[in-house]
């Protein structure tokens, strides 16, 4: 016999005995299953607003709580001078991005040298980067959080190798809640998933040291996230 | 006594008078309590998200079998390589031997509680590999050569001026004793180890048996490059990790962040799929994953405390412990203490050997109120004292009750025995807490309360 088989013949004997479900009482029908109690998450989670405008305002305050920068720029001329602004200040010498619609014209504004890490990269020379710049597949108003995959996001590690991550998105890509996001994944990717989904909330942060937090652990130190 | 009881004893009284250790988790806990209600209040309804959470997991749970068949699947189709074992040897043996096969020399860790359950570190040493955690509190503790002190929180014993001490002892780099330095002296370090490790090595958080994921949770990080940069990934998992459903994440990720450290979400919640795959960019080549049961089947077998295995170690339970508080983390001997672990240690390690935690408590409930999926932790706690005393009870014990017993149910006895009390009462203050007191195992830290002059018994026959 495997392990494989001794294990889950171990839980299958285990399971002989029934446990009551919590909450269940005795000659009351039990709760439903299936996912019924999850699926109400959004009646218990923190709550939003309805409108684009408010969700907006949410995310604003949760990004500043989380101590990243986030700006919602008007138009396409804005996302490249607010780029450039950040450039001059940080003195940005490298870039690491990704090919994307956004990316794209990033990089164009920046006239920096790029590293692209769609087709693979050399690990040194990425974490040698000033930046790494990002697409993303939705904006999370409720966590005031980022998520993106290695297909959205230029892989694995460019989003958290550098000492700064700058988030490029969409208007349409807010998305109000927790529920919205895995739906939007299950929606997007099912069933060829991206193999790493990342909900990144906040610039990499520690307080292993007395509690105390101080930012860029591992992760980036910054995270800006500019919205078109 | 055994040996765990006794060391469990001198350390606890020891600690217990440590004030100073005592200011330091005070100061390490003081604004959990009042950041994690904050986020609890911003939930519509925490309670019937902690009714969801319990539910889920038990449906999880109670039909392990198959979601663990699920898991699997998924994750084999995607090129991912699947290993069980039963117990902490056969997964060290496993995780050796896929480091052999690779012919890796150093190993990059993020936080694995499991990976302390199965003493992994000790175990891939002594084979020379070598291991670094990367979890900064993780790193503190194993410069220390330390087990971690809080199942979250491993470095949360230390002061900064501790911390700098060990830094400069170590690496010889400690510009100062500001936690960011200290933490900026630990991102240098690691940096380069994240590049030229063979294995990148992590635990996990969740399982998802819909769609074959592995979720992980962290805040700085370490497991995000951990996952991303080694060719080859290896990642240890207890079987009763498995959430059912994709979406079972929302409502999971923020609960573990508010009931663990009074965060929204933590910053990086990272489900993996698979190695990478082709058309990915980065990502390890080979990704392994290792099942441990370890006696898990053994808590799942038992219905009445089948929940404990709902577990998601937050540490919540830990944190409003005023034991816990008291004694501290290392005084348990465990790998999970505070309530959970006094509850499950007992199922993992042998019920004789550790009913001594279940003992080690006020019973307050403060645990079981704090826990996210509604564990009933201090019942069990009553459970364990209760199995532990049916299959061995205490001689001295039951002799004494037998005897009450009789007392009891015997006017005459009664009355004689009252007698006796008011008698000796007086004397035995003099000599209360002293070895000459026959109840000193109770006295020496309470009072007993002085008898009343008139019995229930006599103001009754005299009331008129
Ligand atoms: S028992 Fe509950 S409170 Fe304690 S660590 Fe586990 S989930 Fe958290």
């Amino acid at each position: 016999m495997t392990e494989r088989e001794k294990i889950l013949g171990r839980i299958r004997e285990a399971l002989q005995t029934k446990a009551t479900m919590p909450g269940a009482h005795e000659g009351e029908p039990s709760p439903a299953l299936a996912g019924a109690s999850t699926n109400q998450a959004r009646a218990w989670l923190p709550s939003v607003g309805a409108s684009e405008a408010e969700q907006f305002d949410l995310f604003a305050r949760n990004a500043a709580d989380l101590k990243a920068d986030f700006q919602l720029l008007a138009s396409r001329e804005d996302l490249k001078s607010a780029l450039t602004r950040l450039r001059d200040q940080e003195h940005w010498q490298r870039v690491a991005s990704h090919r994307g619609e956004i990316s794209d014209l990033a990089c164009q504004a920046l006239g920096l040298p790029v590293l692209l890490t769609d087709r693979g990269y050399d690990v040194q020379t990425l974490e040698q980067c000033d930046v790494g710049i990002t697409e993303c597949d939705a904006l999370i108003a409720q966590t005031g959080g980022v998520l993106v995959t290695n297909r959205s996001a230029g892989g694995r590690a460019l989003s958290v190798l550098p000492p700064h991550h700058v988030v490029l998105a969409r208007r349409e890509q807010l998305t109000a809640d927790l529920p919205a996001a895995f739906a939007l994944l299950q929606q997007k990717y099912a069933p060829d998933f991206p193999s790493m989904i990342s909900f990144i909330t906040g610039p990499s942060r520690t307080g292993d040291i007395e509690r105390i937090l101080v930012l860029g652990a591992h992760g980036p130190r910054k995270l800006t996230i500019f919205c078109v | 006594m055994n040996s765990f009881v006794s060391d469990f004893k001198t350390r606890a009284t020891e600690k217990a008078g440590d004030l100073r250790h005592r200011q330091v988790i005070r100061t390490a806990l003081r604004g959990y309590e009042i950041v994690r209600d904050k986020r609890k209040a911003a939930f519509q309804s925490w309670e019937s998200a902690r009714q969801a959470a319990a539910v889920t997991k038990w449906e999880a749970v109670n039909h392990l079998d198959t979601h663990l068949k699920a898991l699997v699947a998924k994750l084999e189709a995607r090129g991912t390589k699947v290993h069980w074992a039963s117990n902490g040897e056969q997964a060290r043996e496993i995780i050796a031997q896929i480091l052999r096969d690779k012919q890796a020399r150093s190993i990059i860790k993020s936080k694995a509680m499991t990976s302390e359950e199965i003493h992994l570190n000790h175990a891939l040493e002594k084979e020379g590999f070598t291991v670094v955690e990367s979890d900064l509190g993780e790193f503190i503790v194993q410069l220390r050569h330390e087990p971690p002190y809080h199942i979250v929180f491993p470095s949360m014993h230390l002061t900064r001026g501790e911390i700098k001490d060990l830094f400069q002892r170590e690496l010889g780099d400690a510009p100062s004793d500001t936690p960011e330095d200290l933490t900026m002296v630990a991102r240098r370090v690691m940096r380069q180890k994240y590049i030229t490790a063979d294995v990148g090595f992590t635990g996990a958080n969740f399982a998802i048996a819909e769609t074959g994921m592995i979720s992980i949770t962290e805040n700085e990080g370490n497991a995000r490059l951990t996952a991303a940069l080694p060719k080859t990934m290896i990642t240890l998992i207890g079987i009763e990790k498995v959430l059912p459903r994709f979406a079972d994440l929302a409502l999971f990720l923020p609960m573990l962040a508010t009931a663990g450290a009074g965060q929204p979400m933590t910053c990086y919640n990272t489900m993996y799929s698979g190695p990478r795959q082709p058309g990915e960019c980065d990502g390890p080549e080979e990704w392994h994953v290792v099942l441990l049961d370890n006696r898990r089947t053994e808590l799942l077998a038992d219905a009445e405390q089948r929940d404990a295995l709902h577990c998601i170690r937050c540490g919540a339970c830990l944190n409003v412990c005023p034991i816990f508080r008291n004694v501290g983390g290392h005084t348990y001997g465990t790998t999970y203490s505070g309530p959970v672990g006094s509850v499950i240690t007992p199922h993992l390690r042998g019920l004789q050997e550790w009913k001594h935690l279940s003992k080690a408590s006020s019973l307050c409930g403060a645990c079981t109120e704090a826990c996210p999926v509604k564990i009933d932790l201090h019942h069990h706690l009553l459970q364990n004292r209760r199995n532990a005393s049916a299959a061995e009870p205490a001689f001295f014990e039951r002799l004494a009750f037998q005897i009450f017993g009789i007392v009891a149910n015997e006017p005459a006895f009664w009355s004689l025995a009252k007698k006796i009390g008011w008698l000796t009462q007086p004397w035995q203050r003099l000599v209360k807490g002293s070895p000459l007191d026959p109840a000193r195992a109770w006295t020496k830290t309470r009072d007993l309360p002085p008898q009343p002059r008139e019995s229930f018994k006599d103001w009754w026959r005299n009331r008129q």
